[in-house]
């Protein structure tokens, strides 16, 4: 058994983005603000803070959650995966990104990390997703820009393409 | 909308958590999945000097099917749950309730016990629990004690569970009955405005009422229609007591229970 001591910050040590990340945490601290001000990485955005809007979406152990309803001592020996993992290069921007852009699926933006992992998580272990389990996924966000609708539409276009690109892998 | 302090407990073993809690008892809250405990830190409703996470304790990890029950433990998060093959045809009525119980974003971390435990009157599980008949299996460092679920909820998030005890499991009656569930809510995933479970019974039909009363309220009816149904239904509506809040008026609750409720009743009476 370990007792971290209140007001005291206490070593964490994770997977980020697939690679190994260590850093400081008091016990109260949220995962958005360890990752955010902590770690430096502030693609996850701090929407509500209860659990309700989505837009602190990252991935944990390879399932979407929320870093706002996570504390950072409970992510210690997890992978994380956050918005910055998805694109290739600082130039270019993943599948999941260009869709978005195609397809205008943002507009504010401020939504967008949050729904782009849960995406992620869900595309990799849902390679054919219909419109209805995207529609599903997507009621754990809040947008007040797009309707949706754009969101949805990249999402099964990224989705294709996604598949695609393992299927050729495999072939080779 | 940050947690106040406290010290964070990793348990390694179940009889730690259980002598941390016998120590500090109201002081100290479990922390599982802690998708509803979470929120109430951040917006400060909930002030513990210290939490234990359980999440490591593997004994409380199993989904264990015995025939007549299926018995989740307290690590044991809702999408595992929702995974678990025998679902569908042990307990048909989680089956249809749990993918109403949060999001996908929010079912991969919270569990079955947690939602148990925060008993927030529109939540499914506690309603679900309540319909089957299910029980609550709580212990604390000196006893183990089951409390079924009709005198385990007591109120707006109030269980009957003692300061020192933490919920080891909760076990479903399996049942093949016919059954079904409805809601409606804002947003799917949200709370719900009103949900509706029901369940058929040797003498009729059970129907669940969750979102209305301050808690998960349950009532056997005998099997009936047309006019007879509607007038159980109107009493069933006004006897929850329904209120006025920024989601709904009282009035569209009872509505919703009257017309939900019929057609549950009918859809499990066929």
């Amino acid at each position: 058994m370990s007792r971290l001591q209140a007001g005291q910050r206490h070593p964490v040590r994770f997977s980020l983005n697939g690679s190994p990340c260590a850093g400081e945490a008091e016990p109260r601290l949220l995962l958005t603000d360890f990752l955010r001000h902590q770690v430096g990485a502030t693609g996850t955005h701090v929407g509500c803070e209860h659990g309700v809007c989505g837009a602190c979406t990252v991935v944990i152990d390879g399932k979407p959650a929320r870093a706002c309803l996570t504390l950072a001592a409970q992510i210690d020996g997890c992978e994380v995966r956050t918005v910055e993992s998805l694109a290739p290069s600082a130039d270019r921007l993943g599948v999941l990104q260009s869709a978005f852009k195609r397809h205008h699926a943002l507009q504010c933006g401020f939504c967008t990390a949050g729904i782009l992992m849960s995406l992620d998580g869900f595309l990799r272990q849902h390679k054919r997703p219909d419109e209805e389990s995207i529609r599903d996924l997507l009621s754990g966000h809040l947008c007040r820009c797009t309707g949706y609708t754009p969101i949805v539409r990249a999402a099964i276009e990224a989705a294709a393409e996604l598949a695609d690109q393992s299927g050729e892998r495999a072939d080779a | 909308m940050k947690p106040a302090a406290f010290d964070y407990v990793r348990a390694e073993h179940l009889d730690e958590a259980l002598d941390v809690l016998g120590r500090e008892g109201s002081d100290a809250r479990i922390i599982a999945g802690g998708q509803s405990l979470m929120a109430m830190l951040n917006m400060r409703l909930a002030r513990p000097r210290t939490l234990i996470d359980i999440m490591r304790l593997a004994e409380l990890g199993r989904i264990e099917s015995t025939g007549d029950t299926v018995k989740v433990g307290a690590a044991v998060r809702q999408d595992a749950l929702l995974a678990w093959p025998d679902l569908a045809r042990n307990l048909p009525l989680v089956a249809l309730a749990l993918p109403w119980t949060g999001h996908v974003q929010t079912r991969s971390r919270g569990t079955i016990c947690g939602s148990i435990a925060h008993a927030d009157p529109s939540a499914e599980l506690p309603l679900v629990l309540l319909a089957l008949g299910g029980e609550v299996h709580l212990r604390s460092a000196s006893r183990r004690r089951r409390v079924a679920a009709k005198d385990f909820f007591a109120g707006m998030m109030t269980t009957t569970r003692a300061d020192d005890e933490l919920i080891e499991a909760v076990a479903f009656p399996a049942s093949r009955q016919r059954c079904g569930f409805r809601e409606v809510a804002r947003r799917h995933g949200d709370f719900a405005i009103v949900a509706c479970a029901a369940v058929k019974t040797p003498d009729g039909v059970r129907l669940a009422i969750g979102g209305v009363a301050d808690m998960p309220v349950a009532r056997d009816f005998p099997p009936l229609d047309g006019s007879a149904l509607d007038d159980a239904l109107n009493g069933f509506a006004y006897q929850l007591d329904a209120r006025d809040d920024v989601h709904a008026t009282a009035r569209y609750r009872r509505d919703l229970v009257r017309m939900i409720g019929r057609d549950l009743v009918r859809e499990v009476l066929q």
